[in-house]
């Protein structure tokens, strides 16, 4: 028998591609790694098409690579393509260009007004596009969120778009592993939000650097898919590129029956071979980290990065408490924050609720959101935007009700897209303003110039929206 | 676009802030460009412009606005640099905005990878060489350092010189301008052998 393998190791033994004459790893020289599926989005894909048109090279695998429109695309229902036209002419050229180069180079697009359109962490699992044991790359950092299903997702800069365009290959330096485990169930209120959100806050934003995590252990497994995607989703931010979790029932029963997924004799043998993936009894990380899920409590951030997380119920941190070294920054944040060491959270007004990205944007994430603000309202002046994931999501949704629940407590129900997570397609926060955001980043300007961010569950989003305030879920449910 | 390096003396611009993120480095207002160029009015422009913009008053105690640091081409930055997005669009605003090399005590990965791809070399420095610089920096604006990267050292400005880390792929193709499509094409034989043997998972036309 084979030494035991973790599920990082086995998918990447699988898809190096052995160089001819050399060897490459040997020698220092990244790995060949082959692509299973490559995602492509607006933003970070014109200048690696252009750079194969410079050199009259065709695209390898049109058939394994698939675009949508997410980022730039508005999510106000009433502006249409001609509207969008006048409104952002730089957006609106970036999305035709992404048209013409899918068009050009046989590349499935998702362009507006399809059904299949959405973020693109959102539709891949969505429509059983990412499967265990692929890999799958994206120029987009959050490519994280694919490792869920078991499939290691990475992001890429846009040189890697061309490189992975041209040849379904990427060089790359074999990562580390880090076992990121979570044991115990998790208490009432708490959810993966707040499992990644203090997973980052334990180790910094640069803990996982030239790793790849696993995630493992009770409060893991408990998960729902969706649960799981918003945990790989936040990895990117504890510096590791990948995150994963072993496929198991859970994934197995989330993709059958899905478009893209295997179907029929196809179906059985992927399973088969799905249930070969998991970690190996005995197979050794580099590193492993412990967190009791038992002892979690809903996490809320307060700084200018994810890692400046604290439970609901606690306070900034003091000065005295933050490394000498860190203490210039930890300054620069809270004075962009405009708050004040030891200072509580609880309770501090706010203006805005946004409930999505592709950290939170599932219709699980919208259920939670909508089973506490039924039969509620949304605090007076305090605007709440609701942002399904992916055009499924949202015709899901408007379907189930989930919408008109929203809707009838005075929340703001908008087209599919990233939206206010990242502020370049419209959806952004004043100069000054606070919001309790579902989505992935804290920094600096994020949201909009000026804007502030408290990274938090979509169960703490919306319990803030009912009382405008940074509110912990468990008393409003109470 | 130049994507080699040997070597380079010159004097460095402070930012010592951890964590700098590339949301910072270029904000997504300006990521809607569909080529390269441009982006160099755009770098750090919330921290060094009024309201973020370019075309506002520049906020004169920001670093790269200060007379004493507007030709330094080395960027001296606090810990994990470059962390958050994948945006190529930060290297390609730095090494636009004239930026030759970025020195930290740590680098994101995926900017890491970016930067080397663009001719910008990246520096990891231990905390003690990086507090060196700091403090010299402060005290003598003009303090020159020289970044070998065949010899991969860095002089240091009291005398002597500090060995610095960098992938030894990449480090080949900035000294001898290998172009890594390039070196990817040429295993196209390798790479159809392994297709042969690694049947598509998918196919994204079907959907
Ligand atoms: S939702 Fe936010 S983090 Fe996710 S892909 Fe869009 S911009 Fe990136």
């Amino acid at each position: 028998m084979s030494r035991p393998r973790t599920l990082f190791e086995k998918i990447w033994r699988r898809h190096v591609v052995p160089p001819e004459g050399v060897t490459a790893e040997a020698e220092g020289l990244p790995a060949t790694i082959y692509v299973d599926l490559h995602l492509v989005h607006e933003v970070t894909s014109p200048q690696a098409f252009t750079e194969l048109a410079e050199r009259g090279l065709p695209v390898r695998r049109p058939d394994l690579t698939l675009a949508t429109m997410d980022h730039s695309t508005p999510t106000d229902p009433s502006i249409d393509d001609a509207r969008l036209r006048v409104l952002d002419p730089e957006g609106s050229a970036q999305l035709d260009r992404l048209q013409a180069n899918c068009e050009r180079y046989g590349i499935p697009l998702y362009a507006m007004g399809d059904e299949r359109r959405g973020i693109v962490h959102v539709i891949g699992p969505e429509l059983g596009a990412t499967q265990p044991g692929m890999t799958v790359v994206c120029g987009d950092s959050h490519t994280s969120t694919h490792g869920a299903v078991g499939a290691l997702a990475f992001g890429i800069g846009t040189s890697e778009v061309g490189h992975v365009l041209a040849t379904q290959c990427l060089l790359q330096h074999r990562p580390k592993t880090y076992e990121m485990r979570v044991d115990g169930r998790l208490p009432e209120g708490v959810v993966a939000k707040d499992i990644i959100l203090a997973v980052i806050a334990r180790l910094g934003i640069g803990g996982g650097t030239g790793h790849v995590f696993e995630y493992t252990g009770e409060a893991i497994r408990a998960l729902d898919m969706e649960g799981r995607m918003t945990v790989c989703n936040m990895s990117i931010e504890g510096g590791a590129r990948a995150g994963l979790i072993a496929p198991d029932e859970v994934t197995f029963s989330y993709l059958e029956g899905r478009p893209m997924a295997p179907a029929g004799d196809a179906w059985e043998a992927a399973l088969d071979d799905w249930r070969s993936l998991p970690t190996d009894e005995g197979a050794v990380y580099d590193r492993t980290t412990t967190l009791d899920g038992s002892a979690l409590e809903p996490m809320v951030t307060y700084g200018t990065n994810p890692g400046m997380a604290i439970p609901i119920a606690g306070a900034v941190p003091e000065d005295d408490a933050i490394e000498p070294e860190k203490r210039a920054s930890f300054r620069k944040a809270l004075d962009y924050m405009a708050l004040e060491p030891g200072q509580q959270l609880q309770g501090k007004p706010i203006d805005v609720v946004f409930v999505g990205s592709c950290t939170n944007s599932r219709y699980s994430d919208l259920v939670a959101a909508a089973n506490v603000l039924r039969g509620r309202k949304v605090a007076d002046g305090l605007r709440v935007l609701i942002v399904p994931g992916s055009d499924a999501v949202k015709r899901q949704a408007e379907r189930d009700g989930l919408a008109q629940v929203f809707v009838d407590a005075g929340a703001e129900w908008r087209e599919a897209g990233c939206s206010m997570c990242l502020a370049m397609n419209g959806d952004q926060l004043a100069p000054g303003q606070y919001a309790v955001s579902t989505s992935n980043r804290n920094f600096e300007g994020r949201q909009g110039a000026g804007g502030r961010t408290f990274l938090a569950s979509p169960l703490t989003a919306a319990a803030s929206a009912i009382t405008g305030r940074v509110t912990d879920v468990r008393e409003v449910l109470s | 676009m130049s994507t080699s390096f040997t070597r380079y003396t010159g004097t460095m611009a402070p930012l010592p802030i951890q964590n700098i993120d590339t949301d910072q480095i270029i904000p997504a207002s300006y990521l809607k460009v569909t080529d390269r160029s441009g982006l160099a009015s755009g770098l750090f422009s919330r921290w060094r412009y009024r309201d973020g913009d370019p075309e506002g008053d520049p906020i004169s105690d920001f670093v790269l606005n200060r007379a004493e640091h507007g030709a330094a081409r080395i960027l001296l930055a606090g810990d994990n640099f470059g962390c958050g997005s994948s945006r190529e669009h930060a290297p390609w605003a730095l090494v636009g905005y004239g930026f030759r090399a970025v020195i930290s005590t740590s680098f994101a990965d995926i900017f890491r990878s970016n930067a080397l791809k663009n001719g910008l070399l990246v520096v990891p420095v231990a905390e003690d060489v990086s507090a060196a610089l700091f403090d010299a920096v402060a005290a003598d604006p003009a303090t020159e350092v020289t970044i070998d990267l065949e010899a991969q050292a860095l002089s240091l400005p009291g005398g002597g010189e500090t060995n610095f880390e960098v992938d030894p792929f990449a480090r080949r193709c900035l000294l001898d301008g290998t172009d890594q499509l390039g070196y990817l094409l040429n295993q196209a034989p390798a790479i159809q052998a392994f297709e042969a043997t690694h049947p598509a998972r998918l196919d994204t036309r079907s959907g």
